[in-house]
């Protein structure tokens, strides 16, 4: 079905447009953006089935794109599916998901990653991209089939939840990637110095008697990375960023123009430890929840484009994982429905221009994984957002739609709601009128 | 008082000196002929443990027998627990028999809390991780103010691995709030993150920590933290940081020295040190059923 979002405010940081237009959906692609009336009236006479969608007051963006999500699929489904997680994802904003490989089996070969797309493509609400395992089982030891892994559909390889701990593998990773021009996505974390650690370490952790994680396991892999990346050439993305110190080693590699980029996630930009206190297992993650001056660090670099994109991190858990002692619960945050309000947040207190945080959310994540997403140029995939920036919301875990309702902004008072959500010109998610 | 007993950093220092006070009247009858009484009778206690204990779970029976409270011991090898039930859904169980205390020692921190939350029984924390144990921090307080008559000015040196002892947690939040001045004195391994952001003076070398001190307080190693880094031979560990009778004699005349036990002999203290008249060991062991019945007592709701 064809589709004209009218009247619109649109902002689309790939071609540097911010004003009120129209968008003429056809046949699943963006046809044009006009602010002519006439036009319109053009399109509706050339295509008279058209449906025609009053965006008045509502902003229109490129849908989202996630470069790190976990959907648990295979292995993993009574945390999320590939069909939950997308649908989140829809509600969320996001039109589409990179989805992390350390599921049961993991990602590590030409079968899971077909699997997998051929469950995005008949489950999924929105794009659905697998990013591969760097060595097989994760083990840091042999490399994956990355070529063939390529052709089948993984966008990006990583071990994430592990680090490549061997150097010799890690930089034979960023070589070998760069024959197949595929970037290597390091979480980096030096597990000898994170070793049975649950949070961030500091004051607080003593004060819990829980182990802590210092800031210096990432940043010690973060700086080696960017070495390998320097000796080899390789393209390197350091995923979630949680460190001031982190940030400092990222920013001085990008000014002696080593290629690196990096994200970094809602929860590291808003909350610290301090969500921590009184043992809640829902502000386990890792890497872990840190200090003030991270978080500061972390806005700065985001502004400044040290930190080159906002992804969730969207790591689903069933409850049972999460209500029990503070050591055996899972470390991670369901993400995908809350990221935009977060975002919002941001532009709100004065730390990113609207059309610089849509940037870090569309068009950045796709550069780096070179997806040709998150724009409305014209002849793109119809990959589209309505959104009301000013509507109000409490996060209430138990109404989310991802399986896990794990998230530490439960209660929560935030402004900004996805109205509808268009997936290659079908609507994947529609509230417009409606009530949620 | 407060219906749980979790952690010394959430308890007043009312609260603290309460129960002290009502655990000299416990000691009182603790010197009987007939050491029972009928306080708690009626009422139902569970010694929840999930990690072997010895001294801990003897004294705190020992206490409810006293006190005439009805006891259940649960351990770990004889429970669920090892079957996969959650913790959660044992502590449900448990509560459905109608219990009033659940004495709950636990590897994992915050354990006591997470239960405290939703509970109906009194909950009383002995021993949680590596976080707290408040009641052997109550005991050493009752146990130096009845050998000094009072904390307020002493000063208290802690030696060992601050890091892993849950003891050292609670002593160093409960002395220093009784008005002590707190040393630690460990090698930088075993002194955790922050702790300088307590009302402590850190000492590496032990000969300049114990100068002067009216109290020592010996920690037990954990040999299994060999190997782990935290520090290298037991032989090394003894030669710096064990108390022997040489390096005591930098402290008072009349310090006194603890230790909450079991001790590792010609690792962190010396026989000579262990069985002199400084030691008020055994002392600790006898004011800790003292201890353990007042908070028992208290939590049930009574006054002195």
């Amino acid at each position: 079905m064809d589709i004209i979002l009218k009247n619109g405010h649109i902002v689309d940081p790939s071609s540097g447009l911010d004003s009120i237009g129209h968008v003429v959906i056809q046949g699943g692609k963006i046809k044009k953006i006009t602010a002519l009336p006439h036009e319109l009236q053009n399109e509706l006479q050339i295509s008279p089935q058209t449906q025609v969608i009053d965006a008045e007051g509502l902003y229109v963006f490129p849908g989202f794109v996630d470069m790190h999500v976990h959907l648990r699929d295979p292995g993993y489904t009574h945390k999320e599916t590939i069909a939950s997680g997308s649908q989140a994802g829809v509600k969320g904003g996001f039109t589409t998901l990179c989805c992390m490989p350390n599921t049961n089996p993991p990602n590590d070969n030409e079968t899971i990653t077909r699997y997998i797309v051929q469950k995005g493509l008949s489950e999924g609400a929105c794009n659905v991209w697998p990013i591969g395992a760097i060595t097989k089982r994760q083990e840091g030891k042999e490399l994956s089939e990355m070529g063939i892994m390529k052709d089948s559909g993984c966008v990006a390889f990583s071990d994430d939840g592990h680090t490549v701990t061997n150097s010799l593998v890690m930089r034979r990773a960023l070589e070998y990637s760069m024959v197949f021009d595929v970037p290597i996505i390091s979480h980096a974390e030096d597990i000898w110095l994170a070793e049975g650690g649950v949070m961030n370490e500091g004051r607080l952790s003593t004060l819990l008697g829980l182990n802590g994680i210092p800031a210096e396991a990432e940043v010690i892999m973060i700086k080696r990375d960017i070495e390998l990346a320097a000796l080899t050439g390789g393209r390197l993305h350091i995923a979630h960023v949680s460190t001031a110190g982190g940030v400092k080693a990222i920013r001085e590699a990008k000014s002696i123009g080593i290629n690196v980029t990096a994200e970094t996630t809602p929860h590291y930009l808003h909350i610290t430890e301090d969500c921590v206190d009184g043992y809640n297992t829902l502000a386990k993650v890792n890497p872990p929840l840190r200090g003030k001056k991270d978080v500061e660090a972390i806005r700065d670099a985001l502004r400044d484009g040290t930190i080159d994109c906002i992804a969730t991190d969207h790591a689903p858990h069933h409850m049972d994982d999460k209500e029990c002692e503070f050591d055996m619960a899972a470390f991670g945050i369901s993400g995908l429905e809350t990221a935009l309000a977060l975002g919002l947040r941001l532009v709100e207190e004065g730390v990113l221009s609207l059309s610089a945080l849509i940037e870090k959310m569309t068009v950045k994540p796709s550069n780096i994984l070179k997806l040709g997403k998150g724009t409305l140029k014209e002849g793109a995939e119809a990959d589209i957002i309505v959104v009301d920036i000013n509507r109000d919301f409490t996060v209430d875990m138990e109404s989310l739609v991802s399986k896990g309702k794990n998230t530490p902004f439960h209660g929560w008072h935030l402004k900004g709601i996805c109205v509808l959500t268009i997936v290659g010109g079908q609507m994947r998610y529609n509230q417009l009128g409606g009530s949620l | 008082m407060n219906k749980n007993l979790i952690s010394i950093r959430d308890t007043s220092t009312e609260d603290i000196d309460l129960i002290i006070k009502t655990a000299l009247s416990f000691k009182e009858v603790l010197g009987r002929d007939i050491k029972k009484v009928p306080t708690l009778r009626g009422k139902t206690a569970v010694n929840l443990f999930f990690e072997p204990s010895t001294r801990t779970k003897t004294s705190f029976e020992l206490a409810q027998k006293r006190l005439s409270t009805d006891v259940i011991n649960f351990t770990v090898p004889t429970s669920s627990v090892v079957k996969g039930e959650s913790l959660f859904d044992t502590i449900r169980t448990i509560e459905a028999y109608g219990v009033d205390f659940i004495i709950i020692r636990h590897a994992s921190s915050g354990v006591p809390y997470l239960v405290s939350r939703f509970a109906r029984a009194s909950i009383i924390n002995a021993g949680d991780g590596i976080n707290e144990h408040p009641t052997q921090a109550l005991l050493d307080a009752f146990t130096i103010i009845e050998k000094k008559g009072a904390i307020a000015g002493l000063k208290i040196a802690i030696i060992g691995d601050i890091f892993h002892s849950r003891v050292a947690k609670s002593n160093i939040y409960c002395l220093t709030r009784l008005g002590a001045k707190v040393r630690l004195i460990a090698p930088k391994t075993f002194l955790p993150k922050g702790i300088e952001n307590e009302d402590v003076e850190i000492y590496n070398d032990l000969n300049m920590g114990i100068s002067g001190v009216d109290v020592i307080m010996v920690l037990r190693i954990q040999k299994e933290r060999q190997g782990s880094g935290f520090f290298s031979t037991p032989e090394e560990y003894f030669r710096f940081w064990g108390l022997t009778r040489k390096k005591m004699a930098a402290a008072a005349p009349d310090v006194i020295v603890m230790h909450p036990g079991p001790m590792n002999r010609g690792i962190e203290i010396a026989s000579s040190v262990a069985d002199s008249e400084h030691s008020v060991i055994y002392d600790q062991v006898l004011n800790g059923l003292a201890i353990r019945m007042a908070v028992l007592y208290l939590l049930s709701g009574a006054r002195p």
